[in-house]
């Protein structure tokens, strides 16, 4: 193997093959998504025949309260706009404000946090109570788990934000557009399963 | 990527170990990465073997005599599960669409060098963990489908163990799945047409679409699984009120296109080792490339044809059968192609070509017991018999991993530089091939005859041909001998194969053999006709 000639030719090589393909990371995150939400799908697949063939034993409480969920609903979809805010200030080169709206995102997606939990303790069913407790924590937890990595990755590119020092700027726009995009796709499984599980 | 974050990977590169060493290491070069799964499901090829001729062994015998029946049925789970994540799913898509596809688009390394790397170290430490639940008190013992509420009733710390590792399998497959995606579709050289991609290319895009789309369910499947097991959720326990046909969905909404992503790669291996060793452009590219897509599109339609015997509806019955026949269309077509391509070709017989031509027939004779499966009047008749052993044996042995074989004897010269001893190789053809049609095709017989799979003991009647069975297992165990010792043989003294030994148009043989860390000195070639051959301006003349 002519491995050691070969590796320095490597560096001239790479840089002239890099200038010529385009940025396809945001590419490969897109294809995660659509796996992650092929998970979501299964579990929904999943509630929908449950409720459609399995019958609940006599006296089984499946009635949900809106109240919670709702606000959760507003929560999610305000930081997705608050998001917004902070990748448009990153474009203006106002670091600080992209710090201060990704402060605000996290803040909402903790609050939702708390509420769900809230949500969790004052709920008259438990996890093994019936078919339909099951299903309901299984989805909710599992989306809550989203929720949970995304509001860290959040509090992580707000400091890697910071004036001066921080990696991310608005030429290394990738991380927080990924994130933001993750955060998007989390509070679109949010509003499907709002829809599934407590509307309908 | 941006351009400081191909210089940190090229850095990178550079620190890794050199020589033999690197296959040990967290290298970033796709085709150490493809080495590196190439040998790992080999190892595991041998370990689910083992478990293989104990099974086989066992069943010389009517009366559970070898092992008792419980440790029968966690070795028949540990022989799927081993041979299904570890070794056809890696090696037909990680180690050759590693070495290859990046050559394929003229690339220089995978989209997601670091991701790759990644997804392969996911396997060993999987690998052993699975291996490891069989050690464990209870160890696994629901077969590789680990039905509810069979896997929730039996003991249950090794199901779990299991359960883990299949999570993680099904994980470093996702990885490798979006990493071919993306490279296929994103790195390909400028100037490439997608119609211009040698078919393994296309091959590994509809299977790398079904594992994105299928594997996730099967990772949220088992999660509920391990919920039952471990907090005593009713998912799929009817005890609790819960439904194991949910299960079944769920779990074949991934496992039939876990069958295609099983198979489909090697339609593509194959499709690039006949041209070049018949000396032919492949037969009917654009019908192979819909054919290719319209199995991906079918196949996550056709999962219940496994459960026709659950209970299921006759509308679901009636789609699934039609859906299923349907599906025989492209596969037909595709095999209808290969015979094409060897017609009135300049055909070498060698060990590649061998292996290839068995694949074709054992392939055509488990699609013929296939389709005979999707009926349901004949599934009811044989489900759960010795004649689903054998059809997806057919498929699965007697087509994958005669590919795999083929494979190897074909990207052997690329890989080391060394050519492979023919008379070994014809050697090993002939007792796989001999050995595995004396063992597959009786399981047939069997079958019909109503001998249940998956328990140890049998009706004393069915001993004679399950005799001639294991001699045909026994005959396929002996014939990993010429093969390991040719691989040995041939890497320490085989003769120099020069750079492209077979007179390939396909781009990988384009460059040195072995490549160069980056495939290729200067720029990639553009190869725009990748079967040309017998043409009057193919390098052939």
């Amino acid at each position: 193997m002519t491995t050691l000639d070969s590796s320095k030719e490597i560096k001239k090589n790479d840089s002239e093959a890099s200038e010529h393909h385009e940025d396809f990371r945001m590419f490969g995150l897109i294809t995660f998504l659509i796996a992650d939400g092929m998970t979501f799908a299964g579990f929904f697949a999943a509630y929908l025949t449950y409720k459609a063939v399995n019958p609940l034993p006599d006296g089984a409480i499946y009635e949900l309260e809106l109240p919670i969920p709702t606000l959760n609903t507003i929560l999610l979809l305000v930081s997705s706009a608050t998001f917004h805010k902070a990748g448009r200030a990153l474009l203006k080169n106002k670091n600080s404000d992209t710090q201060k709206w990704l402060m605000v995102t996290a803040l909402l997606g903790i609050t939702f946090l708390i509420c769900q939990l809230f949500e969790y303790f004052n709920l008259p069913f438990g996890l093994t109570d019936n078919l339909f407790a099951s299903t309901f924590y299984a989805l909710t937890g599992f989306h809550g788990l989203h929720v949970t990595l995304g509001t860290l990755m959040i509090l992580i590119i707000s400091w890697q934000t910071r004036p001066k020092e921080g990696r991310i700027t608005n030429q290394n726009m990738f991380p927080l557009e990924a994130v933001e995009l993750y955060w998007h796709f989390v509070d679109g499984i949010w509003v499907i399963l709002f829809i599934i599980l407590y509307l309908l | 990527m941006t351009i400081s974050i191909d210089s940190q990977d090229s850095n990178n590169n550079s620190l890794q170990p050199k020589g033999w060493l690197r296959y040990f290491s967290f290298s970033l070069d796709h085709k150490v990465i493809g080495i590196q799964y190439l040998v790992c499901g080999f190892l595991f090829y041998l370990i689910g073997g083992t478990l293989a001729s104990a099974i086989r062994i066992e069943l010389a015998s009517p009366m559970s005599d070898f092992m008792p029946r419980d440790v029968y049925n966690q070795v028949l789970t540990l022989h799927g599960t081993i041979m299904i994540f570890l070794w056809i799913v890696p090696v037909v898509n990680g180690a050759f669409g590693n070495y290859l596809i990046p050559f394929y688009v003229g690339a220089r390394d995978m989209a997601f060098p670091r991701l790759n790397a990644v997804a392969f170290w996911l396997i060993p430490p999987s690998g052993l963990m699975l291996v490891a639940s069989y050690f464990v008190e209870g160890a696994a013992q629901a077969g590789w489908t680990a039905y509810p509420p069979l896997s929730i009733t039996t003991p249950q710390s090794g199901q779990i163990i299991w359960i883990m590792s299949v999570l993680l399998l099904g994980g470093s497959s996702i990885f490798g799945g979006i990493n071919f995606i993306a490279t296929i579709i994103k790195l390909r050289r400028p100037g490439l047409k997608l119609m211009q991609l040698p078919m393994y290319c296309w091959a590994m895009l509809g299977t790398s679409l079904l594992v994105v789309l299928s594997t996730p369910v099967l990772a949220g499947t088992l999660i509920l699984l391990s919920f039952d097991i471990v907090a005593h959720t009713g998912f799929f326990n009817p005890v609790l009120g819960g439904n194991v046909v949910v299960y079944q969905h769920l779990f074949w909404f991934y496992s039939h296109p876990a069958v295609y992503i099983m198979v489909l790669p090697a339609f593509g291996l194959v499709s690039e080792i006949l041209p070049v060793h018949s000396r032919k452009p492949l037969f009917g590219y654009t019908t192979m490339v819909f054919s290719i897509m319209g199995i991906v599109v079918l196949g996550l339609v056709v999962w219940a044809h496994h459960m026709f015997t659950s209970g299921t509806p006759p509308w679901m019955r009636l789609f699934f059968t039609i859906a299923t026949a349907f599906i025989a269309v492209p596969t037909g077509i595709k095999f209808f192609n290969w015979v094409a391509t060897l017609w009135g070709g300049k055909i070498s017989i060698n060990s590649a070509m061998l292996f290839s031509c068995g694949f074709i027939i054992n392939f055509v004779f488990g699609g013929i017991t296939g389709v005979a499966l999707a009926q349901v009047p004949f599934d009811i008749h044989v489900h759960d018999t010795y004649f689903v052993v054998a059809h997806f044996h057919y498929i699965v042995y007697g087509g994958t991993v005669f590919i795999i074989f083929s494979s190897i004897y074909h990207w052997f010269p690329k890989v080391t530089g060394k050519l492979m001893s023919e008379k070994l190789g014809i050697l090993h053809f002939a007792i796989t091939f001999i050995g595995f049609n004396l063992c597959f095709a009786p399981q047939h017989w069997l079958g019909l005859n109503g001998m249940p799979r998956r328990v140890a003991e049998y009706d004393p009647q069915f001993q004679f041909v399950n005799q001639i069975s294991s001699l045909g297992a026994l005959l396929m165990a002996i014939s990993t001998i010429p093969f390991l010792l040719n691989i040995f043989l041939s890497i320490k003294n085989g003769e120099d194969s020069g750079d492209n030994p077979w007179n390939a148009l396909t781009p990988e043989w384009l460059t040195s053999s072995p490549p160069p860390v980056e495939n290729w000195e200067g720029e990639a070639p553009l190869v725009e006709e990748p079967y040309g051959y017998g043409k009057p301006i193919s390098q052939e003349n």
